[in-house]
C-alpha cells in the first residue's frame, strides 16, 4: 500500500534523509523508528504530501504521489507531530470541517462523523472546544480527524507522546483496531510500545535505515543477551567462569545493582541458559535469576544510533 | 457536473471556516470598529466643522485607512496556520493549494466588504441633506472594493511569508503603502519614472471612480496586481515553509 524508493530530502547541507526504501502494508503496522533528527518527521511529511522529497519515489495505494498528490492525499489521515488542531473550534465542529474539506457532505458526513466521534471514544468530548480538552482528548481528535474520510494509510508521528500511561494503552488499543483495515505508519521513541504493537519495524538514524523487518525477523538477528542475577554471597570468578562458556562473547557486571547482576553476550543463534543453569548449580553458586534479556530493541536501537 | 459541486462543497467549507473565525474572534471586531471610527471622523470633520454635506472626504481618506486595516485583516491567514503547525493539517488535504488560497483570500475580501457596509450611512445621511452624485458614489465604492481586493492578496501573500501575525502584518502593511505612496509621489517625479509611478500607485486608479467613471484599464489594474499577488502567494505555498 505504501511504497518508498530511495527517497532523499535535505535541508540546506543536511540531509535528512538518504535513499530510504521502504514498504507498508494494510494489516499492518509499521513502526518508524530512530532518535530525534534522524529524518523520522521529514519522512512522515514527504508521505502525507506535506513536503516534497528531492529525490527517490512515494507509490501510495499503486499511485505515484508525485504525479497523483490529491488522490494519494484523499487515501492518506495524518496526525503530524505535536498534533496541531484549531484550538477555538469545537469538537464537532472541527471533524465536521475535516469531512467538508475532504468531500465529505450530507448522510455520509454524519454518519463518518458518528464513526470516528464512536471508534475514537469523543462522545464525552464532542461539544466541548478543543483548547478545553486534555492531552489524551485532543490526541484522539487529531486521529478521528485523520480517519473521517476512511483512509486507507494513517500516518501517526508520536501518536503516545505526553500521554499518561492510561492513555497510552488505550491509544495502543485503537490503533491495534484500526490496522486491520489500514496501513499504518507509526513513528515513535517508546521502544516496548514498538516492539508491543507493531508488525514491523523501521530503524532510521542519520536519515539512513540502519535496520528493518518483522520483530521477530529483528529478535533473530540480534545476538542473544541472558541477563543473570546471582546472590552476594556468591565468588566474584562467576564473572570469568561464565565468560568461559562456549558460546559467550562477552560478559558485563552491574555495579551498582546490590547482588551479581550480569549481563551475558551469547553468539548469534545461542542459547546458553541450560549452559549458566548447569555451572551455578556445579559450583554451587546461589542463581536468584536467569532470564533472556526482552527489550532486545532497546539494545539494538542503542547499538545502531549510538 | 457532480465533481463541480463536490469541489464547490469543498470550497464553501474552507472559507466558511476562515469567515466563522473571523466573526468569532474579538480581535476582527476591534479593526472593524477602529475602521469605523476613523471612517466616521473623516466623513464628519468637513460635515460638522465646514457644513459641508459632502463624502468626499471619507472617499479621500478611506484608501489610505485601508492600507492599514486590510493587512490587520489578512494578517493571521497563513502567518498562524504555519506557527501553530495547523498548516500540515491543511495542506496535506486533498485540495488544490490554489483552492486553500482563494478560500482565505476571499473569506478576507468579505470580512473587507462586510467593514465596508456601515460606511453606506454616510452618503444615505448626505442625501437626505442635499444632493449627491449617486452614480459617483456607486463608482467610488467599486473602487474601494476592488482596492480591499488587490489589498487583500498583497496581504495574504505578506501573511503566506510570515510566522508569526505582527510580521505578516508589518509586511503587509509597508507593501500596500508603497502602492498608496507610489500614487502621491507622481507630483515629484517626471518623464517615465512619473508615469510608471502613476500606474503603479492606486491612486490615479481610485480617482476614476470618485469622479464616477469605472475604467475598464483601472478595473484591469486593481485585478491584474490581485492576480500578481495571489501567484506570488501560491509559489510560497508550493514552497512550503516548515513551521
Amino acid at each position: 500500500m505504501i511504497k518508498v524508493e530511495n527517497l532523499s530530502r535535505s535541508y540546506g547541507s543536511v540531509k535528512a534523509l538518504d535513499s530510504v526504501s521502504f514498504t507498508a502494508s494494510v494489516g499492518q503496522i509499521t513502526a518508524f523508528l530512530g532518535p530525534n533528527g534522524a529524518g523520522k518527521t521529514t519522512a512522515f511529511k514527504i508521505l502525507s504530501g506535506y513536503l516534497a522529497q528531492d529525490s527517490g519515489s512515494v507509490f501510495i495505494g499503486g499511485m505515484d504521489a508525485s504525479l497523483h498528490p490529491l488522490q494519494c492525499r484523499a487515501m492518506t489521515g495524518y496526525l503530524p507531530e505535536n498534533n496541531p488542531l484549531y484550538e477555538d473550534m469545537e469538537v464537532c465542529e472541527f471533524l465536521v470541517w475535516g469531512g467538508a474539506a475532504r468531500g465529505l457532505c450530507g448522510q455520509a458526513l454524519a454518519s463518518a462523523l458518528d464513526r470516528v466521534v464512536q471508534t475514537c471514544g469523543l462522545a464525552p468530548a464532542a461539544g466541548k472546544p478543543i483548547g478545553a480538552l486534555s492531552k489524551g482528548f485532543r490526541q484522539r481528535v487529531g486521529i478521528a480527524n485523520a480517519l473521517i474520510h476512511s483512509p486507507k494509510i494513517l500516518l501517526l508521528d508520536e501518536p503516545s507522546s505526553g500521554l499518561d500511561p492510561n492513555q497510552a494503552a488505550e491509544l495502543r488499543g485503537l490503533i491495534r483496531n484500526l490496522s486491520h483495515e489500514t496501513a499504518v505508519l507509526l513513528s515513535t521513541h517508546i521502544l516496548s510500545e514498538a516492539q508491543a504493537l507493531c508488525d514491523k519495524v523501521v530503524l532510521i538514524n542519520r536519515g539512513v535505515i540502519a535496520v528493518q523487518g518483522t520483530p521477530q525477523e529483528l529478535a533473530r538477528a540480534k545476538a542473544p543477551v541472558l541477563i543473570a542475577v546471582f546472590e552476594q554471597e556468591a565468588p566474584a570468578s562467576v564473572q570469568e567462569a561464565i565468560a568461559g562458556l562456549e558460546g559467550v562473547s562477552a560478559v558485563e557486571r552491574d555495579r551498582e545493582a546490590e547482588d551479581i547482576v550480569l549481563r551475558i553476550y551469547c553468539v548469534q543463534g545461542a542459547d546458553l541458559r541450560g549452559e549458566v543453569f548447569a555451572l551455578a548449580a556445579r559450583s554451587g553458586w546461589p542463581l536468584l535469576e536467569l532470564k533472556r534479556e526482552r527489550d532486545w530493541l532497546e539494545a539494538m536501537f542503542r547499538e545502531l544510533t549510538a | 457536473m457532480n465533481s463541480g459541486f463536490r469541489k464547490l462543497r469543498v470550497f464553501g467549507a474552507l472559507c466558511s471556516k476562515e469567515l466563522a473565525h473571523y466573526f468569532y474572534s474579538p480581535a476582527a471586531y476591534l479593526v472593524a470598529a477602529g475602521f469605523l471610527l476613523v471612517s466616521g471622523y473623516l466623513f464628519s470633520v468637513p460635515f460638522f466643522l465646514l457644513n459641508q454635506a459632502s463624502v468626499r472626504g471619507f472617499f479621500e481618506g478611506a484608501p489610505l485607512l485601508m492600507t492599514f486595516v486590510v493587512p490587520a485583516v489578512t494578517m493571521r491567514l497563513f502567518a498562524e496556520e504555519f506557527k501553530s503547525g495547523t498548516a500540515e493539517l491543511l495542506l496535506t488535504l486533498p485540495v488544490p493549494e490554489w483552492q486553500i488560497l482563494l478560500a482565505k483570500t476571499g473569506a478576507a475580501f468579505c470580512v473587507v466588504c462586510a467593514m465596508l457596509c456601515p460606511t453606506v450611512v454616510y452618503p444615505v445621511t448626505v442625501a437626505f441633506l442635499g444632493n449627491i452624485d449617486g452614480g459617483a458614489v456607486l463608482c467610488s465604492y467599486a473602487g474601494l472594493a476592488l482596492l480591499g481586493l488587490m489589498l487583500s492578496c498583497i496581504g495574504v501573500f505578506a501573511s503566506a511569508c510570515a510566522r508569526n501575525q505582527i510580521t505578516a502584518f508589518i509586511t503587509g502593511f509597508l507593501l500596500c503603502f508603497a502602492f498608496f505612496m507610489a500614487g502621491k509621489a507622481v507630483p515629484f517625479l517626471s518623464g517615465l519614472l512619473g508615469n510608471a509611478a502613476a500606474f503603479i500607485g492606486f491612486d490615479a486608479h481610485m480617482d476614476a471612480f470618485a469622479r464616477g467613471v469605472a475604467d475598464s484599464r483601472d478595473v484591469l489594474y486593481f485585478l491584474s496586481v490581485s492576480a500578481l499577488f495571489l501567484y506570488f502567494s501560491l509559489l510560497r505555498l508550493w514552497r512550503r515553509p516548515l513551521g
